[in-house]
C-alpha cells in the first residue's frame, strides 16, 4: 500500500499498543513488562504499521508516566521508532507528557470542540508550537456528529477555525468523522456507514489538503464473535470509504478479509447492510450470518435426551445444569438400583467426573459448574431421607466421600462468595463439606474439624487483617497438634504470604488455591494415598524457594527516610486554588435508595471475574470461548436482578457527610465548622517511601490533597459508607434451603455489584451537587466506570490508605452504624458485606496511588499520631512494612 | 532599536532574494590563537571562582570583550554577511560544567552586544553591504532522546521542560542584547532543538516580535544521519512548523561528505538553505587542514548547482576561509526556492508522507 518514497495512499495505523482496545497490551503495562510491550510495537511495525497508535489511557494507571516511559523506550528501538507515534488519549496533560518526548513529528489524537472554542484553540496552538499533525473528532459541544450533515458542519467549523483563526497547517489537520455500528437493529443506525462515506466524500471535496481516518472495526460492533462476517463488512466499509476519500484507519490487518475474495451471496448482503440499500437488509444479512461462523449452531430447544436411559439423561441434566426433570430422573434411578447410595456413586459421579473434566480442560466454566452442582444437590437432595433410613439400619455404611473439609472466613471477615465458590466445586467432586460461614473464631473451626474427623480445613478471607488470622490459626493447629492438610485461599492471600507467614508456623502440609479450579486438584492429591506425600514434599520445597526469593527481593527495597519522604511531598499551589466549598454541608442520609437507579450504573467487569470468566464487558459477551457462558449468566443475572428490585429484596442505604478540613503535617484535622475551632476527628494518612525518580513524581499521602491548616484556606473533606446488603440474608438462606448455591452466589455478586454502583452514583451526587464543585459534570456510564472525573473515593483498606482502622474513625465521624446499620468486625470488615465506605477529595489533582511499603520511621510517627503501641500499629499495617516486625 | 532592527529585517530579506550570503567562521579556532591561560579566561571577574574556567570561550564575553570584537571583526572584514554570537554553551545547563548556571542570561545579553556592535560599527562604514547578528543556541551538553545509561533505555539526563526554560532564558538575553536572528545550531537531536524552537516561539508570542530563525542541523558521520538517528528528511519534517527562515546543515562533515545531504535539503525544503560544514575532517591531531582555497572550491560547486542560499564556516574554518568562500559565491545566483507539495509529513527516524 505504500510507494517507495515513503508516500502512502492509505495509511495503516498499528492499534495494539493502546491500553483501551488490547487487553494484552494493557496486562504488559499494568505488571511494568515494558521490555515485552516494546515487542508489540515492534511486532506491529514489522507487520507494515505506517504509525502507531500509544495509549495510555487506564484508570490504573499514571498514564502520563507510563506514556513517557513508553516513548522514551521507543526513542532507543531505532526498528520501532522509525515510523511516526500516534499520540492517543482523551487526557491533554498524557498528550503533551508524550509530546515532550518524541523528536519526530507525531500525530494527536484527538482533539474536538466538545468543550467549546477555547479549549480547542489553546489545544490547536500548542499543537502548532510542538510541531504535531492533529486528528479532529467530529464532536462538538452538542455531541458527536451522527448524520453526514453534522459530520461535515462540525469539520467544516473546526477546518475553518483552525486554518483561519490561527494559522494550523490544513495538511496536518486528520478528521475523524466517527465510526458507528451498523446492523444493531435500531432503525436509526443503518444509515450511519453511509453517512461515514458521504461525509468523507465532501468533506474531500471541499476542504483542501486534510485527511480523514477512523476506527474500522466499530462497523461491525454487533457482529462480534462472528469474524468472518466482521471482516467482510470491514473489507466492503473500507472499499468504498476509500474510495470517498478516507485515507487513514485504525485497522487490524488480520481482521480484513480481501474485497475480491468474499463470497458474492455474502458480499451482496454486507453490502446492503454498509450501503443501507434495502431496509431488510440486516436481517438479511443476520439470516446467512451463521453459515459463515465457524461452526453452525442453532439453538432449538431439543429434548431428544428425554429418550435415552435415565443414567445418560443423569449424565446430561448435570452437564447441561438442568433440574427440570431431575427430581423423577433421581427417583427412577433409585427404584433400579438396590441402594440409594449407589445412584449418587454410580450415575450421579459418573456425570460429575464429566464435568469434573470439562472443568479441568477448560470446556466448562465456572457458572456451568455451579449450575451442575446446584443439580447434584437437588438429587441427594431427594435420596437423602433414603440414605438415613437405610443408614439407620445399616451404621456401618460407607458415604463414599472423597474426603471431608471445614470451610471457613476468618474471624473478623465477612466475604465468602469466593469461599462458596470453592465448597461447591468440590462439593461436584464428592468431598463432603462442612461449611461453617462467615466471621469464624478459631476455637470453632478447630473444634469442628475435630468433631467431624475433617481431612482438611480450609481458610478464606478478603480484606487484609484476615492474613493475621490466618497466621494465628495455623500456630494454633500446630499448638493443639493437628496434623491435616491446611488450605489458604481469598483475595488477599497469596503465596508469598502463605509460604513466608503461615507455613512456617503449622508442621502439617499448607498450600495457598489460587481459585477454585485449582481447589479440586490441590485437594484430591493431598488426600491421595500414593501422590500427597510427594505432593506435599513438593509444595514445602517451592514455598522454600519463595520464602528465599522474598528474602533476597527484602533487601533490595530501598526506602527513603520518613522525612525525606514528607519534604518529597505532592505540592499544590494553595495560594492560587480557592478549594469549593459544599453545597449541603455536614451528613446527608439516605436511607431507602432506589435499586433501579443503580442497577443502571453497574460496572459488569468485575461481576464476571467473580465468576472467574475473564475479559470486559460487553466484549465478553461476544468472546468466542467464554461468550456463551457469559451470555447465560448475564442473563440469569439481570432475571434475578429484576426480581431484586421488583420484590424489593434489598434495601440501599447511605450516608454522606462534608466537613470543613485542613492537613496537620500527615494527618488530616476534619472541623465541625469553617471557624475551625472544635476538630470533629483527626485523620491520619501514610506516606509513600519508594525512592522517586525524575522530578514530577512525588512521595505521596492523602493529606497532600488536602490544604494545610497555615495555608489560609478553609478546605473540605467528605467522607461516605454506602450499603446493598440489607435484607440479603433472607433469600440467600431460601436460596441455600433450596440447594441452590447458584442463585445464592449471584444474588451475592449482584449484591456487591450494586454496592459498588451505589458508590459511584454518590460520588457523582456528590461531585454535581452536595459538594457541587463539578455541576455542570455530564459523563456516560462508561466514563464513570473508567474514573473520568474530578475527584477521588479512596477507602480505608485499599492501596492509598492500607490502614484498616481508620474505618473506625469514619464510622464515628458518619455515626455510619445508626444511618445505614453497617457495623464494623473486630477486623474493621463492613458488615453486611456488601457495602463500600471512603473519603472524598475534590482537588483536580487528587489521584489514586499506591502506598507501597513504608519503613519503621514513618510506623512509629503513625503510631504515635494514632496513640497506638507500636507493636498493634504494626500488626495493622504488617502487608506493608518493609521491614520484618521483631516478633511475629 | 526596535525601529531598525526591523528595517534590518526588509534589508536581510532582500539580500538573500539577491545574492548567497556569507556567515562567518568559528570562533573556538580562533580563540584558541590567543593562547590564553587559566588566569586569562578567569579575567578580573572570576578571578577567584572555584572551578576551572579554560576552555569556557563563551565566558569571553564578560571577561575579554576586547578579543571577541577582534574576532568578529576579522570575520566582517573578509566578507561576511552574517555574525554568529559567541553563545554555543551558554545556556544554563551547559554553563553548569563551570558552575556559572547563572550567569547564563547575562553571556547570551553580552555576547549578543559585542557582535550587535561590532556589526553596527562596520556597517556604518560600508551602508551598502550591511550586516546581521544571529543570536547563537547550541545543543547543549544533554539530550533528551538518548539514554544516558546503556542499561536503562528509558532514562534520560534532562528533559524538554528543562531545556525549554534554558533555552528561553538564553533567548530573551540574545534579543534583549539586539540579534537579528535565532540561530538554532549543531542540532544531534532533534528533541533538544524542538525544545528550543518552543521556546522561540513563546519568546516570540511574548515580546509580540518574531525575528527569522536559522535551524542547522548536523549529519554526524556518512550513514547520513543525525546522532539520534533521524535522515536529513525526518529531521526536516520535525522542525518545518516553525516555518524557518533557513534550514540547513553544519559541523561534524566537510564540505566534500556533506555534499549529498546539502542536495538534499535543498530538494525538499520550501524554504532558503544554509550549510556552513568544518574545514574538512580532522587529522590525527584533532586539526583540520583543508586551506581556504580547497574548501572554497567545494562551496563554489553548491553555488554552481544552486544547492545553497547562504554558507559559512565551522570548525577550524578562519577568516581566510570566509574571505576565500565569499569570492567563490560573489556573482553566482542564490538557490531558487522548489516547489514542494502539499502533503501531511511526518516523522519517525524516517520520513512518512501522505498526499491530500
Amino acid at each position: 500500500m505504500t510507494s517507495q518514497s515513503g508516500t502512502a495512499t492509505f495509511v495503516n495505523i498499528g492499534e495494539r499498543t493502546n491500553v483501551t482496545g488490547s487487553a494484552r497490551f494493557k496486562k504488559l503495562i499494568l505488571n511494568d513488562d515494558f521490555e515485552a510491550a516494546l515487542d508489540v510495537a515492534r511486532q506491529q511495525v514489522e507487520s507494515g504499521a505506517q504509525i502507531i497508535d500509544v495509549n495510555m489511557d487506564e484508570a490504573m494507571l499514571d498514564s502520563e508516566a507510563a506514556m513517557t516511559r513508553f516513548l522514551n523506550l521507543i526513542a532507543t528501538e531505532p526498528d520501532i521508532s522509525r515510523v511516526p507515534i500516534m499520540i492517543d488519549s482523551s487526557k491533554w496533560s498524557v498528550i503533551e507528557a508524550g509530546l515532550k518526548c518524541v523528536q519526530g513529528k507525531s500525530v494527536v489524537n484527538s482533539i474536538s470542540l466538545k468543550e467549546g472554542e477555547e479549549p480547542f484553540f489553546e489545544q490547536a496552538r500548542k499543537l502548532k508550537r510542538y510541531g504535531a499533525a492533529v486528528v479532529v473528532m467530529a464532536f462538538d459541544q452538542d455531541g458527536q456528529a451522527d448524520t453526514a450533515d453534522r459530520k461535515v458542519e462540525i469539520c467544516t467549523r473546526s477546518y475553518k477555525l483552525l486554518t483561519e483563526k490561527i494559522g494550523f497547517p490544513a495538511e496536518d489537520i486528520i478528521f475523524d468523522p466517527n465510526v458507528f455500528a451498523v446492523a444493531t437493529g435500531i432503525e436509526e443506525h443503518n444509515n450511519y456507514a453511509l453517512d461515514f462515506i458521504e461525509a468523507t466524500r465532501r468533506i474531500k471535496e471541499t476542504l483542501p489538503h486534510c485527511h480523514v481516518s477512523g476506527g474500522v472495526s466499530n462497523i461491525s460492533f454487533s457482529f462480534r464473535g462472528n469474524e468472518p462476517i466482521r471482516e467482510a463488512m470491514h473489507s466492503v466499509f473500507l472499499y468504498y470509504a476509500i474510495q470517498a476519500g478516507m485515507d487513514m484507519g485504525i485497522v487490524n490487518a488480520g481482521q480484513l478479509a480481501v474485497y475480491a475474495d468474499i463470497p458474492e451471496t455474502l458480499k451482496e448482503r454486507v453490502e446492503d447492510v454498509i450501503l443501507n440499500r434495502r431496509a431488510d437488509a440486516t436481517d438479511r444479512l443476520l439470516e446467512i450470518a451463521d453459515e459463515y461462523r465457524g461452526e453452525g449452531k442453532k439453538r432449538v430447544i431439543d429434548l431428544a435426551w428425554r429418550e435415552k436411559p435415565v443414567n445418560d439423561r443423569l449424565s446430561h441434566a448435570l452437564v447441561n445444569g438442568n433440574t427440570d426433570f431431575i427430581i423423577d430422573d433421581t427417583e427412577e434411578a433409585r427404584t433400579k438400583t438396590k441402594r440409594p447410595l449407589d445412584v449418587i456413586e454410580g450415575p450421579l459421579m459418573d456425570g460429575m467426573n464429566i464435568v469434573g473434566d470439562l472443568f479441568g480442560s477448560g470446556k466448562m466454566f465456572l457458572p456451568q459448574v455451579v449450575k451442575s452442582a446446584r443439580v447434584m444437590k437437588k438429587a441427594v437432595a431427594h435420596l437423602i431421607p433414603y440414605i438415613e433410613e437405610e443408614k439407620a439400619n445399616n451404621p456401618d455404611s460407607d458415604t463414599g466421600s472423597k474426603g471431608k473439609i471445614v470451610l471457613a472466613t476468618v474471624k473478623g471477615d465477612v466475604h465468602d462468595i469466593g469461599k462458596n465458590i470453592v465448597g461447591v466445586v468440590l462439593q461436584c467432586n464428592n468431598f463432603d463439606i462442612v461449611d461453617l460461614g462467615v466471621m469464624v473464631a478459631c476455637d470453632k473451626i478447630l473444634e469442628t474439624a475435630k468433631a467431624e474427623n475433617a481431612d482438611i480445613i480450609g481458610l478464606s478471607g478478603l480484606i487484609t487483617p484476615s492474613l493475621d488470622e490466618m497466621v494465628y490459626v495455623g500456630s494454633e493447629m500446630k499448638r493443639q497438634g493437628f496434623d491435616i492438610p491446611l488450605l489458604i485461599g481469598g483475595a488477599t492471600t497469596s503465596k508469598v504470604h502463605t509460604a513466608v507467614k503461615i507455613e512456617p508456623k503449622y508442621d502439617g502440609a499448607t498450600v495457598y488455591v489460587t481459585d477454585a479450579s485449582r481447589a479440586v486438584g490441590v485437594a484430591s492429591k493431598l488426600l491421595s494415598k500414593n501422590q500427597s506425600d510427594e505432593f506435599v514434599a513438593s509444595v514445602k520445597a517451592e514455598y522454600e524457594t519463595v520464602r528465599d526469593t522474598h528474602e533476597r527481593g527484602q533487601a533490595k527495597k530501598k526506602r527513603l527516610a520518613y522525612a525525606d519522604a514528607k519534604s518529597n511531598a505532592f505540592k499544590i499551589d494553595w495560594a492560587s486554588y480557592e478549594p469549593p466549598q459544599p453545597e449541603t454541608p455536614g451528613i446527608t442520609v439516605f436511607d431507602d435508595y432506589d435499586l433501579a437507579e443503580l442497577s443502571a450504573c453497574i460496572d459488569w467487569s468485575p461481576f464476571f471475574s467473580t465468576w472467574e470468566l475473564k475479559g470486559n464487558y460487553p466484549n465478553i459477551l461476544s468472546d468466542p470461548r467464554v461468550g456463551e457462558t457469559a451470555r447465560e449468566l448475564y442473563n440469569d443475572a439481570q432475571a434475578l436482578l429484576q426480581k431484586i428490585i421488583g420484590e424489593k429484596w434489598l434495601t440501599a442505604k447511605a450516608v454522606v457527610g462534608l466537613w470543613p478540613a485542613n492537613s496537620v503535617g500527615d494527618d488530616i484535622e476534619v472541623y465541625s465548622d469553617p471557624t475551625r475551632k472544635d476538630v470533629l476527628q483527626t485523620l491520619h494518612t501514610l506516606r509513600q517511601q519508594m525512592p522517586r525518580q525524575g522530578r514530577d513524581r512525588a512521595n505521596y499521602a492523602l493529606s497532600d490533597f488536602i490544604a494545610p491548616r497555615d495555608s489560609g484556606r478553609v478546605d473540605t473533606i467528605g467522607a461516605f459508607a454506602v450499603t446493598a446488603g440489607i435484607g440479603i440474608d433472607e433469600p440467600v438462606k431460601a436460596f441455600e434451603d433450596a440447594h441452590d448455591d447458584y442463585n445464592s452466589i449471584l444474588l451475592k455478586a449482584l449484591a456487591d455489584r450494586l454496592a459498588e454502583a451505589f458508590a459511584e452514583r454518590m460520588h457523582q451526587r456528590v461531585r454535581t451537587s452536595l459538594w457541587g464543585y463539578a455541576s455542570d459534570e455530564d459523563l456516560s456510564n462508561e466514563d464513570l466506570v473508567r474514573e473520568q472525573y474530578q475527584g477521588i473515593r479512596p477507602a480505608p483498606g485499599y492501596p492509598a490508605s492500607p490502614d484498616h482502622t481508620e474505618k473506625g474513625l469514619l464510622w464515628e465521624l458518619l455515626d455510619a452504624e445508626r444511618h445505614t446499620s453497617v457495623s464494623l468486625t473486630e477486623s474493621y470488615a463492613m458488615w453486611p458485606a456488601s457495602s463500600v465506605s471512603g473519603l472524598y477529595f475534590s482537588h483536580p489533582d487528587s489521584r489514586y496511588f499506591g502506598l507501597g511499603k513504608i519503613e519503621r520511621d514513618q510506623v512509629a510517627d503513625y503510631a504515635k499520631r494514632k496513640d497506638f503501641d507500636l507493636k498493634t500499629m504494626e500488626r495493622w499495617l504488617s502487608p506493608n512494612l518493609n521491614y520484618d516486625r521483631d516478633d511475629s | 532599536m526596535t525601529s531598525s532592527r526591523e528595517d534590518r529585517r526588509a534589508q536581510l530579506a532582500a539580500a538573500i532574494e539577491s545574492r548567497i550570503l556569507v556567515l562567518d567562521g568559528a570562533m573556538g579556532t580562533m580563540i584558541q590563537s590567543y593562547n590564553l591561560d587559566e588566569a586569562g579566561f578567569r579575567g578580573e571577574r572570576f578571578k577567584d571562582w572555584a572551578q576551572d574556567l579554560r576552555g569556557n570561550n563563551d565566558l569571553l564575553c564578560l571577561t575579554q570583550p576586547e578579543i571577541l570584537s577582534e574576532i568578529h571583526r576579522a570575520y566582517l572584514d573578509a566578507g561576511a554577511d552574517i555574525l554568529e554570537t559567541n553563545t554555543f554553551s551558554s545556556t544554563s545547563i551547559a554553563q553548569a560544567d563551570y558552575g556559572l548556571q547563572d550567569y547564563a542570561r547575562e553571556l547570551n545579553l553580552e555576547s549578543a552586544r559585542s557582535a550587535r556592535q561590532v556589526c553596527d560599527a562596520v556597517t556604518a562604514e560600508n551602508p551598502s553591504k550591511p550586516r546581521f547578528v544571529a543570536g547563537t543556541l547550541g545543543p547543549t551538553n544533554r539530550t533528551a532522546s538518548i539514554s544516558p545509561d546503556v542499561n536503562d533505555p528509558g532514562k534520560r539526563n534532562t528533559s524538554f521542560d528543562e531545556l525549554r526554560d534554558a533555552y528561553q532564558e538564553a533567548i530573551e538575553g540574545l534579543i534583549e542584547g539586539g540579534v537579528d536572528l535565532i540561530l538554532v545550531e549543531t542540532i544531534f537531536d532533534t528533541l533538544n532543538a524542538k525544545a528550543a524552537l518552543f521556546a522561540i516561539d513563546d519568546v516570540f508570542e511574548k515580546t509580540g516580535e518574531r525575528l527569522p530563525i536559522m535551524i542547522s542541523g548536523t549529519i554526524t558521520d556518512q550513514s547520513g544521519r543525525t546522532l539520534s538517528g533521524q535522515t536529513a528528511e525526518a529531521f526536516w519534517n520535525s522542525v518545518r512548523h516553525v516555518a524557518p527562515f533557513t534550514i540547513g546543515l553544519n559541523c561534524a562533515l566537510g564540505a566534500e561528505q556533506l555534499r549529498p545531504y546539502v542536495a538534499e535539503i535543498s530538494r525538499i525544503a520550501d524554504t532558503f538553505t544554509c550549510t556552513y560544514p568544518n574545514a574538512g575532517l580532522p587529522n590525527e591531531f584533532g586539526e583540520y587542514d583543508q586551506t581556504p582555497e580547497e574548501m572554497a572550491a567545494l562551496i563554489g560547486e553548491w553555488a554552481d548547482d544552486g544547492l545553497v542560499n547562504a554558507v559559512g564556516g565551522c570548525c577550524g574554518t578562519t577568516p581566510p576561509h570566509i574571505r576565500a568562500i565569499a569570492e567563490a559565491v560573489a556573482g553566482k545566483s542564490p538557490r531558487k526556492i522548489p516547489e514542494i507539495e502539499t502533503k501531511l509529513r511526518l516523522s519517525g527516524l524516517e520520513p512518512f508522507a501522505l498526499a491530500s
